[in-house]
């Protein structure tokens, strides 16, 4: 069958265990066979793209109406997707747990989105961007998918132009660029600090007008418990009504998963309060592999936690190392100390002292890192939270002796507002105090090129997708990944697929939909009858202590192993002693929340087995056996140049392994190096 | 600190609620103020009483998810989002009362949490510029007068939480409604659709049952984007302009 994710085995004997035993998730799993796109034609990089969207079958005009598509999300990648397919004319459902579908996180995004319009004449290209994109992702992402990526970058900015999006402008009435995340080119497009709003309220408007044109019909407040597999095909969605309680049934030719990204795995992350793995995880365990899942991005300049009550972190732009130097005092004694009163010979600039030609610009992972190993040595500052300071300042005194105080206002003004609001202290006047926090996950659900699952008719995009970002992604770049899978990506490959339907009508009463339905169903009868003693925020917290000790900045063989015993204890905890109050047939916060931290603790479990199997630091993770003499993170291509793909085979079994080797033909692969 | 809260529980929208009564200690001034409420919860659940059910979403003041009337005002005592409101603006000893949004366009679901889907409606009615993917012309192609490009994002900073709404007398959504005419109407790209999009959003809002505006302000005191109260005025002068265009 032509609309099958191509999965061809062949076989691959350098991805054996190596000789050494490094192999330390061995018993953990089950080594499966290896994994292949291709869906990705062969021949030169900047012609697969045009070959692939002439090769994708057409759906007739008449036809589209008769077939049906759900999308799970609202972000720039599901919103994006239905506002497309559903001038397209296919018949869209789209769902997403708030109350709107323009709250998705994607608006909190505040930095940019990168473009490779060279607007700037600053030697900027599609090559370049891509060059960038698979650097910045340690040489763990797919050469082809990035390369599109690059391609049709130009093309969203025209889009997001077209529709009204006000980004920056300079005098002369052109757009405006910035540059961003350590690149030496200003390609990246923003609208103040509120770029992800302003495109999501672009991509929102325009599903909004679908709505009314009747092709996209909008389900709010709902959420996706399950997926409808039949016959091997994604067909459908398990979702419950969060206002009614209803459990309903949706049914469709074709799946999209546009649910985000699963940070709250580490309860404290920059995410949205709502922002889970649920669709994710449970089409993970339908079938569809799960990619990487440990590959995590941790964001240096976060707002410390400040006590036991922090419910999320609060990201302030990257930016602001541009202009602040980061330091910490030499000595424990002076951590307590009013930082204006610790004399100059006194702090430790330590990402100055260490990476003296990038200082204070060092990659996030690496500036999140340092700053963890000077606060484990115990010179963090701030409050003392569960018994440490974790913080580290970030001053602007230098800053604004040399450019006076009204540029840095200008500059750094909402920024510098936001802070005082959030701690109540005046940056003007003292330091800033930062520290590192979980932002983003380059996991996600493996996707082919067409970015297809391995569940036939159950397309993945944005942060939800494995694809793009290897094993770090640059900044800027997620808001460009959403949006070209949605506005011009998926609406081309999706048509292959469906070019086979409309597919035989599965009734309500299939032995599929009335399984798929009854599990759900069961779950929140368990957790409703459950009858124990601690609320569900308490288990979430605890996971993610041990996400964040164990699997979070470094990870080593021992802290993984014990990360994994811990989490089976806390499940079985869990699912005896979880107290969820209030009635299932009506708006129950308690109850959401029970099914998310569910599948949160089944994902951080793998996310630790997929940690211990990856004996090397690559991107943002950081293997304490796998590093270079001076410390500095060490990756083995020779051992590791792969996706791994995991399968789920049941609750009982062990998950199995699928390697998707990594061949670049156009880029050469490098050890990065910022000292 | 410690505190007394007076909050609105309500089982159901066919329901009738009323206010309850709630002691709160060891309250410390960082905490955000639906953080005080979690702990509230967490309280209550281990007491065996049902949790009190509120929005909130990305909880940094830009979803637009959350929303409560603290103390009769929209979003509490700064100009801010609730979420982002924290402890240090209420002392020890304080009675804090807490109310969902209260307008007939919004109604209540449960405890705090109301139904805006009004406001999703009113843009369906032509709150964008129409244009499908990939039609786009070159991004360059049309130069913005950056005077324009700023009023425009000025105006597209609105988060859609409501509080225009909840803090007007009228329970009018003209501040919503002019944001949105005011974003779209400063482009060159939102000019083909101008009328049709003012005549048909008044439309809507008043199909709503939301109330006019009488020029109160109330609306963009609660702003915690700070929406100016000229995006009215633009509302009002578009419409009148498409009226005298025979709309
Ligand atoms: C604070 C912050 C700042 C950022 N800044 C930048 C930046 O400057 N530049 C950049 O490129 N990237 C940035 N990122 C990353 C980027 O914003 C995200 O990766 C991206 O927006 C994700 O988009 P998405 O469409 O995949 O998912 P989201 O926008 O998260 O949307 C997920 C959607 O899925 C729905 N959903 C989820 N689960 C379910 C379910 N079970 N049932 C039904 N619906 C469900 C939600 O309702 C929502 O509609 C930032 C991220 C954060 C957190
Ligand atoms: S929760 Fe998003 S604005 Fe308050």
């Amino acid at each position: 069958m032509t609309d099958m994710p191509d999965t061809t085995l062949t076989s691959h004997p350098s991805h054996d265990a190596p000789a050494d035993g490094s192999d330390d998730a061995m018993g953990y799993y089950t080594p499966g066979e290896p994994l292949v796109d291709r869906k990705a034609p062969d021949g030169p990089i900047d012609e697969r793209w045009n070959t692939r969207k002439f090769e994708a079958r057409l759906v007739n005009p008449a036809n589209r109406r008769k077939l049906s598509v759900i999308i799970v999300g609202t972000g720039l990648a599901g919103g994006s997707a239905a506002a497309t397919l559903g001038e397209a004319g296919y018949r869209v459902k789209s769902f997403c747990y708030q109350d709107s579908p323009r709250r998705a996180h994607s608006v909190a995004a505040q930095g940019g989105i990168n473009a490779a319009k060279n607007y700037k004449e600053d030697g900027d290209s599609v090559h370049r961007l891509f060059f960038d994109t698979v650097k910045g992702g340690d040489y763990r992402s797919r050469e082809s998918n990035v390369y599109r990526l690059a391609e049709v970058s130009t093309s969203i900015i025209d889009q997001c132009v077209a529709q009204g999006v006000p980004f920056a402008r300079e005098y002369g009435g052109l757009l405006d660029n910035r540059s961003f995340g350590g690149v030496q080119v200003s390609r990246t497009f923003y609208a103040r600090g509120q770029t992800g709003q302003q495109l999501l309220i672009g991509a929102y408007q325009a599903m909004e007008r679908q709505v009314h044109a009747g092709t996209v019909e909008e389900f709010t407040r709902h959420e996706m418990l399950e997926l409808v597999v039949v016959d091997g095909r994604a067909r459908g969605i398990i979702a419950r009504n969060m206002v009614t309680g209803s459990v309903e049934t949706h049914l469709a030719d074709v799946v999209v998963i546009a649910s985000g990204g699963y940070g709250n795995v580490f309860y404290l992350s920059t995410n949205a309060m709502g922002s889970n793995t649920t669709a994710t995880w449970r089409a993970y365990r339908k079938g569809a592999y799960m990619a990487n899942p440990c590959y995590t991005q941790i964001h240096p300049t976060c707002i410390p936690v400040s006590g036991s009550h922090q419910s999320k972190l609060t990201l302030m732009s990257e930016s602001l190392r541009n202009d602040g130097r980061i330091w910490v005092p030499k000595n424990q004694a002076d951590c307590t100390k009013d930082p204006r009163d610790i004399a100059e010979k006194d702090r430790d600039y330590y990402l100055e002292r260490i990476y003296p030609a990038f200082g204070n610009l060092v990659p996030r992972d690496i500036a999140s890192r340092a700053a963890k190993y000077v606060c484990d040595e115990g010179r963090g500052v701030g409050p003392e939270v569960e018994g440490a300071r974790r913080g580290v300042y970030l001053d602007f005194a230098d800053a604004m002796d040399r450019l006076g105080e009204p540029a840095i206002r200008e500059k750094y003004g909402n920024l510098f507002d936001m802070y005082a609001r959030i701690t109540g202290e005046n940056p003007y006047d003292v330091p800033m105090r930062i520290y590192p926090a979980v932002h983003y996950v380059m996991g996600g659900l493996w996707v082919d090129y067409d970015l297809q699952s391995t569940i036939p008719g159950l397309f993945v995009t944005g942060e939800a997708n494995f694809s793009d970002h290897g094993a770090n992604r640059l900044g800027a770049s997620a808001l460009m990944q959403g949006l070209a899978d949605g506005y011009f990506v998926l609406p081309h490959t999706i048509r292959d697929y469906l070019s086979d339907g409309p597919f035989e009508v599965v009734p309500e009463d299939h032995p599929a939909v009335v399984e798929s339905l009854a599990a759900v169903e069961e779950r929140i009868r368990h957790f409703m009858t459950a009858k124990g003693t601690r609320s569900v925020d308490s288990y979430h917290r605890e996971l993610g202590n041990i996400m964040w000790e164990y699997c979070g900045m470094e990870r080593s063989e021992d802290g993984l192993k014990k990360a994994i015993d811990l989490i089976r204890t806390l499940k079985d905890d869990f699912y005896r002693n979880v107290r969820v109050l209030g009635h299932d047939q009506s708006l129950n916060q308690s109850l959401e929340k029970a099914g998310r931290v569910a599948d949160f603790i089944e994902l951080g479990e793998l996310m630790c087995i997929d940690a211990l199997n990856r004996r090397e630091s690559c991107g943002g993770h950081f293997r304490t056996e796998s590093s270079t003499e001076d410390g500095e993170a060490l990756r083995h291509d020779d051992l590791y140049a792969y996706v791994a793909a995991w399968e789920f085979t049941g609750d009982e079994e062990p998950p199995v392994l699928h390697k998707e080797d990594l061949v670049y033909t156009a880029i050469e692969m490098k050890q990065r190096s910022y000292k | 600190m410690k505190l007394t809260l007076e909050i609105w529980r309500q089982e159901d929208a066919a329901s009738k609620g009323a206010m309850q009564t709630y002691e709160i200690d060891e309250v410390s001034e960082d905490m955000s103020f639906l953080e005080m409420l979690d702990v509230l919860n967490e309280q209550l659940n281990s007491q065996g009483d049902e949790p009190i059910a509120f929005d909130s979403d990305c909880r940094e003041g830009i979803c637009g998810m959350c929303g409560l009337m603290i103390n009769g005002e929209a979003h509490g005592p700064e100009v801010t989002t609730t979420c982002q409101l924290h402890m240090r603006s209420f002392k020890d000893g304080d009675t804090i009362t807490i109310e969902p949004w209260r307008a007939s366009a919004f109604p209540v679901m449960k405890d705090l949490c109301v139904d805006r889907g009004s406001l999703d409606r009113m843009i369906q009615q032509g709150g964008y510029i129409s244009v499908n993917t990939g039609s786009a012309p070159e991004a360059h192609s049309v130069p913005v007068p950056r005077d324009h490009a700023v009023r425009a994002f000025t105006a597209a900073a609105c988060i859609s939480c409501g509080a225009c709404v909840a803090a007007c007398p009228n329970g009018s959504a003209q501040l919503f409604v002019g944001a949105k005419i005011t974003h779209l109407g400063e482009l060159p790209q939102g000019q083909p659709e101008r009328d049709q999009r003012v005549v048909d959003m008044v439309a809507q809002h008043d199909h709503e049952g939301f109330g006019g505006c009488t020029n109160i302000g109330q609306c963009t005191a609660a702003c915690p984007k700070e929406i100016p109260l000229d995006v009215i005025s633009q509302l009002n002068k578009d419409l009148r302009t498409a009226l005298r265009h025979g709309l």
